[in-house]
Parts: structure tokens; C-alpha cells; sequence
């Protein structure tokens, strides 16, 4: 589903984020992603969803060679990949309805398709009932839900999250949790950045350590391993 | 692009007219302003242009004959005179017409004064009055006439009048009102542009964010421009008409209440007829299309994320 070969990123400014990373990621992999702030876990998830390019080395994301993919095509890419981040990065003047529904337009999705769909998802995140709220009118569990209905509309292959629960109070985290815990056991492969030591040690799953740049452990039904 | 996707575009731009309240009442109102006092200084100019034709076309050459001349050979001189390609009409005004035009300009007054000159004691002479198409080729054509006398040995036409330097001294000051009008005019129109877009502008950069999003989520560069270019479609038509539906209101208000005294003058103001579309519709074409190129252009900068 995801797969690096020997990645080497470096910014403008002269740092250098990721040395020589090869890395596996299977469908159907709940993989976690832990190590220190700085140390290329965000340039690692920036790298699957196309927001920043490899220097060197190879990238291929569900089938698609993304390092050497046109400006033009990257839309098309990024439609089977739905991306969460901590900052949730909903559209402010849209409801929680139209926010998901956006990433449905966006593939010329069929009006009364959007509308079924979209209530649907709603559901399963527990929002039906504030479809019609704005942004600013929900709470950090209930945006960051909002973001995960908009991430899985499409059923992407490949969810990426990026410290989802990383604004969120612990109760409310769990329930993102079990909710991406749900998605993974549909079949979507899950890969997640994450400082929560207490997720990670309880709700076993492969972990990849990322410090300065490289990968320093890779193991199934891992744990943190960091003090905090 | 499917129809449906298209239909979502221009429902789109229409509701982030009222999603971004507060920016589009700015960026409405920037364009209102802007246009209207372009629209202002157009009417000048428009008007001024008119004054200016008004003033040139009362421009003539009178051309004199001698006293003796003869009907045949002052026919003969009207006939050459309107061969000359420049020359619009000519109209022949006999001894007794001059008279009778010079008691008339000397009012109640001098009419007996007048007395006893008619007929053969006549002192005027027969004379033409001669149009040109363009003023400005006045005093071309006063030469040609006077040429006329090199081949005519009675040597026929005694003066040609054309108040020489009156009529260099209007056209220096007409030609100069029209440059400077236009001049205003285009300043004004840049200035406008500048003032437009700028606000524009900042009514995207605060949704810059917005852009990148839509982008991670996985919208075409098109799909996210074509709503802003539906949105700053209707901004700047919206902006645009305000401003014309004033101006045409306060213009034809104005000529309503002050054309019959400005009409004492000889002048007439350009109709609202003939401002509607010349001032009117450019401004509303104009605010539009500035509406579209100002929101095109911002947003194509934050579309590379």
C-alpha cells in the first residue's frame, strides 16, 4: 500500500528531515508513528499525501509513484488518501454537512449521492444531529469527527493522521480512537503520528520510531517506548 | 466538466457572496466608490467633448467678393469652391441677404440708421459662407479659396475671414480639454484597478487557509477558481451598477433641472440617452470584468500548496 524507498529529505533552508528511510506499510496496517518533536515524523507523513516531495529515493502510495508525479495529477492522488490533522482543518464558513460534502464534489459526485452519503458518515461519527452547525458552533471532539466523516467519505484506501488526538482531552480521544479502530477493521489502512504514550501502550499495534531523521525501530503490537 | 459540477460552481460563488459578508460589502463598496468617480470625471469629459464639437462646428469662413461681381462668375466661384474635397456646404449670401442681416445684428436701435442704403446704393458685398467637415481644416481651406484668385484675372474674391486666430486659440483649448479629460479618465481607471484588486486581494489571502485545504482534500486547481471567478463576477457587478444606477439618477437629474438655463448659452448637455450606454454600461462591463481579473489573479497565487 505504501512503500519507501531509501527517502532522503531535505528542506531549502538546509535541514534535513529524513535520511534513508525504507519502510513497508501493508493494506489493512494500523501503523503508528512515535519519536520526538523535530524528528521527521510530520516530513514523513507530508511525504504519503504529497504535500512535500522526496530530495532523493522512491515513493509509491496505493500503486502511484508519487515523487515523480505531476502538479496536475496530484488531486487525483490525494482523493484515495484521506488525511486527519491535529488542527482538524475544516473549511470555517462551511457546516459540518458542506465540509464533508466538499470532499464529494470535489469528484463530481452525484447531488442525491452526496446528500445520502454524507448523512451516513455523519452518522458514524455521532454528528448527525449538528450537520448544519458551523465549525466554530462544535467542540474539538466533535470537528475532529467532523474531519474523520470528510476523511473516509470517499473511502480512501489510506487514511493518514497526523497526532489526531493531539487537542483533544483523554475521553475524547479514546472516542477518536475507537472510531478509527471502526475504519481500520473496514479495511482502510491507518497510518497515525502520535505523542499519546497512554493509546499507544494500550491499543497495541505496529509502531515505527523516527528520531533524527531515520527509522530506529520498527515492531508489531509495539509500545511508546519513550518516557514523557 | 459535468453540467451538475457547473451548476455547484455558480451556486457556490453565489452563497460565498454571503458567507464572507463583511468582505464582499468591502470589496463592493470599493468598487462602488472607485466607479463612480470615474463615472464622474467620464461625464466631464463626455460633456466637455461635446462643448468642444458645439464650439468647432460654429466655426465658418466667410469669403467676400468684389462689388461688381457678376451672377454668372459668382456662381462660377461658388461651384469651385465646392470642389474642394474638404468643404462641407456653401452657402451663397447675396448684397441684399448681408443687409438685412447687418440691420438685424444692429437691433431696434441703428434699424433706421440703415436707411437708404438699399439697393444699388448698397455698400456690402455678395459673400459665401463656407463649412468645413473638419474645423480644424479651416484655414487649409480659407487658402485654397484664396488661390482661387490666381487663375481669375478680375481677381473676384476680396477677403477670405475666418477669424484666424480666434478659431487657433479654441482649437488649442478644445484639443487640450480632451487630452487632459482623457487623461484623468485613464488615471482614474488605473487607479480604480489598483484600489479594486487590492481589496480583492485581501479578501482572499484572509481564505488562503480555506484554498490549502480545499486543496489536501483533494480539489483540481479549477474547482477551487471557478466558484471565486462566479463570486468576483457578481462583486464587481454588483459594485458596478450601484455606482452607475447613481450616476445615471444624479445625471439625468441634473440635466433635467439646469438644461434650460445652461441652454441660454447656446450648450447642450449629452443626453442620458447617449451616457447611458457610453458611461453606464462601460462602468458596469468594466467593474465586472475587474471583479473577475481581480479574484482570477489572487487566486492563482495560492493554488500552488
Amino acid at each position: 500500500m505504501i512503500e519507501m524507498q531509501d527517502i532522503w529529505k531535505t528542506y531549502p533552508d538546509g535541514t534535513t528531515a529524513l535520511q534513508g528511510v525504507n519502510v513497508v506499510i501493508d493494506r489493512n496496517e494500523f501503523v503508528y508513528i512515535v519519536g520526538p518533536s523535530g524528528a521527521g515524523k510530520s516530513t514523513f507523513m507530508k511525504l504519503i499525501y504529497r504535500e512535500e516531495v522526496p530530495t532523493k529515493g522512491q515513493i509509491s502510495v496505493n500503486g502511484f509513484n508519487i515523487g515523480k508525479l505531476k502538479h496536475r495529477k496530484i488531486p487525483y492522488v490525494r482523493r484515495n488518501i484521506g488525511v486527519i490533522f491535529q488542527d482538524y482543518k475544516l473549511l470555517p464558513k462551511l457546516s459540518a454537512f458542506e465540509n464533508v460534502a466538499f470532499a464529494m464534489e470535489v469528484i463530481e459526485t452525484p447531488r442525491r449521492t452526496i446528500r445520502r452519503r454524507t448523512m451516513e458518515v455523519l452518522e458514524l461519527v455521532g454528528l448527525k444531529h449538528k450537520a448544519n452547525s458551523l465549525p466554530a458552533q462544535l467542540s474539538g471532539g466533535e470537528q475532529q469527527r467532523v474531519a474523520i466523516a470528510r476523511a473516509i467519505v470517499n473511502s480512501p484506501a489510506v487514511i493518514v493522521a497526523d497526532e489526531p488526538t493531539g487537542n483533544l482531552d483523554p475521553e475524547t480521544s479514546w472516542g477518536i480512537m475507537n472510531l478509527l479502530e471502526e475504519i481500520n477493521f473496514r479495511g482502510t489502512t491507518i497510518v497515525m503520528a502520535t505523542h499519546n504514550k497512554e493509546i499507544v501502550n494500550t491499543l497495541r499495534k505496529r509502531v515505527i520510531a523516527i528520531e533524527r531523521g531515520s527509522i530506529v525501530r520498527d515492531q508489531l503490537r509495539g509500545d511508546y517506548g519513550y518516557e514523557i | 466538466m459535468k453540467f451538475s459540477t457547473v451548476a455547484r460552481h455558480i451556486r457556490e460563488g453565489f452563497k460565498n457572496v454571503g458567507r464572507n459578508g463583511w468582505m464582499t460589502f468591502a470589496s463592493v463598496s470599493s468598487i462602488a466608490v472607485s466607479l463612480f468617480i470615474l463615472g464622474i470625471f467620464m461625464l466631464l469629459a463626455l460633456n466637455v467633448n461635446k462643448l468642444a464639437d458645439q464650439l468647432d462646428s460654429q466655426v465658418q469662413i466667410n469669403v467676400y467678393l468684389q462689388l461688381d461681381t457678376v451672377k454668372a462668375k459668382s456662381d462660377a466661384i461658388e461651384r469651385s469652391i465646392k470642389r474642394i474635397p474638404e468643404v462641407k456646404s456653401v452657402t451663397f449670401v447675396s448684397k441684399d441677404e448681408g443687409l438685412k442681416r447687418f440691420r438685424e445684428s444692429m437691433g431696434a436701435d441703428g434699424k433706421d440708421a440703415l436707411d437708404g442704403y438699399e439697393k444699388e446704393n448698397n455698400p456690402l458685398p455678395d459673400s459665401f459662407e463656407v463649412e468645413a467637415f473638419d474645423p480644424q481644416k479651416v484655414s487649409f481651406i480659407a487658402k485654397q479659396i484664396e488661390a482661387l484668385n490666381l487663375t481669375d484675372p478680375a481677381k473676384s474674391i476680396t477677403k477670405v475671414k475666418y477669424g484666424k486666430e480666434t478659431i487657433e486659440k479654441l482649437f488649442s483649448i478644445t484639443n487640450a480639454v480632451r487630452n487632459i479629460g482623457i487623461f484623468i479618465v485613464l488615471g482614474l481607471a488605473v487607479m480604480a484597478m489598483f484600489l479594486i484588486s487590492t481589496t480583492i486581494k485581501m479578501t482572499i489571502i484572509a481564505r488562503r487557509r480555506e484554498i490549502s485545504i480545499m486543496k489536501l482534500v483533494g480539489a483540481t486547481n479549477s474547482f477551487i477558481r471557478w466558484p471565486f471567478f462566479i463570486e468576483g463576477a457578481i462583486i464587481g457587478f454588483g459594485g458596478s451598477f450601484i455606482s452607475s444606477a447613481i450616476l445615471m439618477y444624479g445625471y439625468s437629474q441634473l440635466v433635467r433641472t439646469t438644461s434650460a438655463d445652461v441652454g441660454l448659452y447656446m450648450i447642450e448637455f449629452a443626453t442620458v440617452n447617449e451616457v447611458r450606454f457610453l458611461v453606464g454600461g462601460t462602468i458596469v462591463v468594466l467593474g465586472t470584468l475587474l471583479g473577475i481579473w481581480g479574484s482570477t489573479i489572487s487566486v492563482r497565487r495560492y493554488l500552488k500548496v
